[in-house]
């Protein structure tokens, strides 16, 4: 088999690896992708893809917000089966402890130039009437965004091949080496490919530093108006970003095609990706909680899908310190469809040694010593 | 006999009647929108094809082949449901 | 809390071959039941008639018969989820048989999702269900014996039978009557059909093309012609049900689940009857149904002395599928505007764009809907020949609070 020669070879193409593609595609460079399945599957088909700013840390905030931006740059380009869906965030507060994170939330949000608007009770019941009476009130974020990230990342793949780049699908990966200032991917059909940089954008499958977190999602028959916006409880800050072993949270978004998607869990420790009966259930009994009418709606499919986890919940971008030539672009947790686009930006800019627009050393692999990398 | 209806029409059937037949009782072919607003009816008949949808008691995207006619049953049909 | 129920035998589906394999093992085990979505044991051949032979004998054994009962999950230990209504019952079993049966393939082609277009089953089971039927023009058209049983089926309640299509050669149909008649109660069966189909044309080599308002487009040696009718009815054969099968692990082979002699799946303690293992009529759903029982009940000998009268059925299987396979004509019928996922209306065209059925699904949503494949999956494979192979949880749509209930 011959060696295919090209600036920067992409492994994985998910929603990370596809951006990847796209953006060195437009910076003039000549790109490999190579994905083990098809585009735009892995996590990257098993996500709620929810475009979110999130406030966890500022460096979190700084790239939710940069990829938001960048998102909203491609608006009009996208094709209608992206289903991109202007329906912003409405954070539910349950009880006064959970306003008090309202506030401090929407100042967060506001001194930062984010749009967020506090709700009483009675406007968060007017902004979804089937949340359950009772609740203390929530936090508006119009700006946020929904899409469905399988047919985004076949579009920015679309278009990374129209400027030049080349798409192998159905082949693996199975070795990168580096030497002599080139680096080398062995392709499981026995091909290899030759490049610069090589970007590891294989999400939970990453051998660097990643733990995979399991999560289940169920989705419903069409009810069109049932919810309006992407609707997550406030308890979801102290549930999700735990690192509990097991924990289930209310988070409901309405699909443009009228079906409510039912989110999430999150489990450590778990390879199996069947469907847990046990917890779907649990995280089935919170959203009713939350929503009672949900409990008649049809569900028609659950599944589940692995986020890359890394220690400290940002993601890995930059070179690795095991090996120089690889770039990651992984361990995006739960957030790689938003982060996506920034991620492939900051990686873009290193390569052509440019002033990227938000520091990349929050994410820089280097943070963490070289034998944690090792595990 | 059992009374139902029909899109406000009353249509008396023998009991153990589906409300797909009562709903064909009642001169009406169109059971559902497709995605693209086509009318479709039943196809299969055992409550596999989702073609035979209606809303039924207030409850939309049921199967009217596989439930049987109450008294007292209002059903609606080809109600646009998608977004 | 949901119900919870267990037995040492758990069947699922009361057709011939369920029926047959829980009085089987009823004579052996503590405790047997047969769990069924429909309201009433029979499955699709036996729906509504109240007295056939193991019908009868179900009732009269000490076989518990769950109805209105449709398992959506496998909750993991050896248990199953069902849904009674909206409420959620789990059924332990210590060994379970799946006699799931079939349904039928549906085919596209241009005006195939019009309201006047129905199953060749479908229409059946809709007129069982009190659908008024007299005086109608009805076309039956597809392929398979099952037609002739829908036609005579129909008349008798007062339709006009216009036409029966058989898409298969005249020889082929020919070729395979010598061999039921090779058996006096086929024969029987047969006569007994064709004295109420007298007068009805048969046509055989002759398929539907396109279909419109008040008439359908049939093709027939090169000539295509209309005919006027209110309804066609209209099915490809069938397609087996391996849904139940595939959530609990047990592997498929070309599409039908894999089975020993004993009918056990590739799962230990899991057996299957029926037409998930093949499509050959209710005489072999019913043998391998009793070997089920035998073998599920630790009787191997008794398993044993039933393997001729399965080879014989098996035999007729193959004649069966060989006498009706589908032609390729039938392939060219979808134009890239057709649509071949009814749920969310997506085009041939569209689907053809791609290779796999994951890229399909992802890409295009064809199979996401409430069917979840079972109508354009059969479609898609024999347009392309790419098998839909995905199935979660739940197999059929329930109502979330049904799901989100715990023990
Ligand atoms: C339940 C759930 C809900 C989520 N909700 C959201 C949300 O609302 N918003 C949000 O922003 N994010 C969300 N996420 C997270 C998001 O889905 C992921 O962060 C994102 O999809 C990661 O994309 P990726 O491209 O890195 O990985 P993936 O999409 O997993 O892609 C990796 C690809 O690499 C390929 N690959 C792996 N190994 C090899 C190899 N050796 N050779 C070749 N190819 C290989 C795989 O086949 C795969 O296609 C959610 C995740 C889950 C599980
Ligand atoms: C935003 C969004 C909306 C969606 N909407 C819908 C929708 O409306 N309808 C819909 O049907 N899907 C929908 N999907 C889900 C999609 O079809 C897949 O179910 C999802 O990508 C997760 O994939 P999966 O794990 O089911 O993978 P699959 O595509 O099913 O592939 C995973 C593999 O796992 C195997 N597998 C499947 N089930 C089991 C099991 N129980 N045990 C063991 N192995 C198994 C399969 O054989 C397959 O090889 C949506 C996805 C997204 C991201
Ligand atoms: S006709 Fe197919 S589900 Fe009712």
């Amino acid at each position: 088999m011959s060696v295919r020669i090209a600036d920067v070879a992409v492994v994985g193409g998910g929603i990370v690896g596809a951006a990847c593609a796209d953006a060195f595609s437009a910076d003039g460079l000549s790109v490999e992708l190579i994905e083990a399945g098809i585009v735009g599957g892995g996590a990257s088909a098993a996500g709620m893809g929810h475009l979110t700013v999130m406030d966890d840390s500022e460096a979190q905030f700084a790239l939710t917000s940069f990829s938001l931006r960048l998102w909203k740059r491609l608006e009009t380009a996208l094709p209608a089966e992206v289903e991109y869906s202007r329906c912003g965030t409405l954070w539910v507060a349950a009880d006064d402890e959970e306003m008090a994170e309202v506030e401090r939330k929407r100042q967060f949000y506001t001194l930062r130039g984010v749009t967020a608007e506090t709700l009483d009770a009675r406007q968060v019941a007017e902004a979804e009437p089937n949340l359950r009476p009772g609740l203390a009130g929530g936090l508006l974020v119009p700006g946020d965004r929904v899409i469905y990230a399988p047919c985004a990342a076949a579009w920015l793949v679309k278009r990374a091949i129209a400027g030049g780049a080349r798409v192998r699908t159905g082949v693996r990966a199975v070795s990168t080496d580096a030497s002599m200032g080139a680096g080398m991917v062995t392709l499981s059909d026995g091909g290899r490919v030759s490049a610069k940089h090589i970007v590891d954008a294989t999400g939970a499958a990453s051998p660097d530093l990643v733990r995979p977190r399991k999560g289940h999602l169920a989705i419903t028959d069409r009810y069109a108006g049932f919810v309006r916006h992407q609707v997550v409880e406030l308890g979801y800050l102290k549930s999700a970003h735990g690192h509990d072993i097991e924990s289930v949270a209310f988070n409901v978004q309405p699909r443009a095609t009228g079906q409510v998607l039912i989110g999430s869990s999150r489990q450590y420790g778990i390879g199996d990706s069947r469907v847990d009966a046990h917890l779907l259930a649990r995280m089935l009994r919170r959203a009713v909680e939350y929503m009672p009418r949900i409990a008649t709606l049809s569900v028609v499919r659950a599944w589940t899908g692995f986020r890359a986890a890394t220690p400290d919940s940002l993601p890995l971008i930059g070179p690795s310190p095991r090996n120089g030539q690889v770039l990651l672009a992984t361990g995006h947790e739960g957030l790689g469809i938003t982060t996506s686009l920034g991620t492939a930006r900051l990686l873009a800019d290193w390569v052509a040694g440019r002033k990227p627009p938000i520091p990349i050393e929050p994410y820089l692999p280097t943070r963490f010593p070289a034998e944690v990398h090792r595990g | 006999m059992v009374e139902i209806l029909v899109n406000g029409k009353v249509v008396r059937v023998a009991p153990g009647t589906t409300v797909a037949a009562a709903v064909l009782i009642a001169g009406e072919e169109r059971f559902r929108h497709s995605v693209r607003g086509e009318p479709r009816g039943p196809l299969c008949g055992m409550g596999i094809c989702f073609e035979c949808c209606v809303t039924i008691d207030g409850r939309p995207n049921l199967r009217s082949c596989q439930m049987p006619c109450r008294d007292g049953m209002e059903v609606v049909t080809a109600v646009f449901n998608e977004g | 809390m949901k119900d919870s129920l267990a037995f040492e035998i758990v069947v699922v589906g009361a057709g011939p071959a369920g029926l047959a394999a829980a009085c089987t093992a009823s004579e052996r085990a503590r405790s047997v039941a047969i769990v069924d979505d429909n309201p009433a044991p029979g499955g699709q051949i036996w729906r509504g008639e109240a007295r056939t032979p193991w019908i009868e004998r179900a009732r009269s054994s000490p076989v518990q018969l769950l109805t209105e009962t449709q398992v959506v999950a496998s909750p993991g230990e050896p248990a199953l989820l069902a849904a009674r209504g909206d409420r959620p019952v789990e059924i332990r079993y210590e060994k379970l048989i799946l006699a799931t049966g079939a349904r039928e393939r549906f085919l596209p082609f241009p005006g195939w999702t019009r309201p006047n277009v129905l199953g060749a089953g479908g229409l059946q089971a809709l007129v069982k269900g009190g659908m008024p039927i007299a005086g109608k023009r009805v076309i039956v058209a597809g392929s398979g014996p099952l037609l002739l049983a829908v036609a005579a089926y129909l008349r008798r309640q007062g339709a006009k039978i216009a036409m029966v299509a058989e898409q298969a050669s005249r020889g082929a149909v020919l070729k395979f009557a010598r061999t039921v008649a090779r058996s006096p109660s086929k024969l029987m069966q047969t006569l007994g059909l064709m004295r109420d189909l007298a007068g009805v044309p048969y046509r055989t080599g002759c398929w539907p093309v396109e279909a419109a308002q008040g008439e359908v487009k049939f093709r027939r040696g090169g000539r295509t012609w209309s005919e006027p009718c209110d309804y066609l009815a209209c099915g490809f054969g069938l397609v087996p049900n391996t849904e139940l099968a595939a959530l609990l692990g047990c592997t498929s082979q070309d599409g039908f689940v894999a089975v020993d002699s004993r009918q056990q799946t590739t799962q230990p303690g899991v057996y299957c009857a029926g037409e998930p293992t093949g499509i050959g009529g209710a005489g072999l759903a019913i043998v391998e149904g009793r070997i089920a029982g035998y073998s599920a009940t630790g009787r191997p000998d008794e398993a044993r002395r039933l393997f001729a009268e399965r080879d014989r059925g098996n035999r007729f299987r193959i004649k069966l599928q060989e006498a009706f396979r589908l032609r390729p004509e039938l392939a060219a019928l979808a134009r890239p505007e057709t649509i071949v996922c009814r749920c969310e209306d997506v085009s041939f065209g569209r689907i053809a764009e791609h290779r796999g059925w994951q890229a399909i699904k992802m890409q295009t949503r064809c199979g996401m809907g409430p069917c979840q494949a079972r109508i354009c999956g059969p479609a898609v494979d024999f347009l392309l020949g790419i098998p839909a192979d995905s199935v979660r949880p739940p197999i059929f749509p329930v109502p979330a609070g049904l799901l989100a209930e715990d023990l």
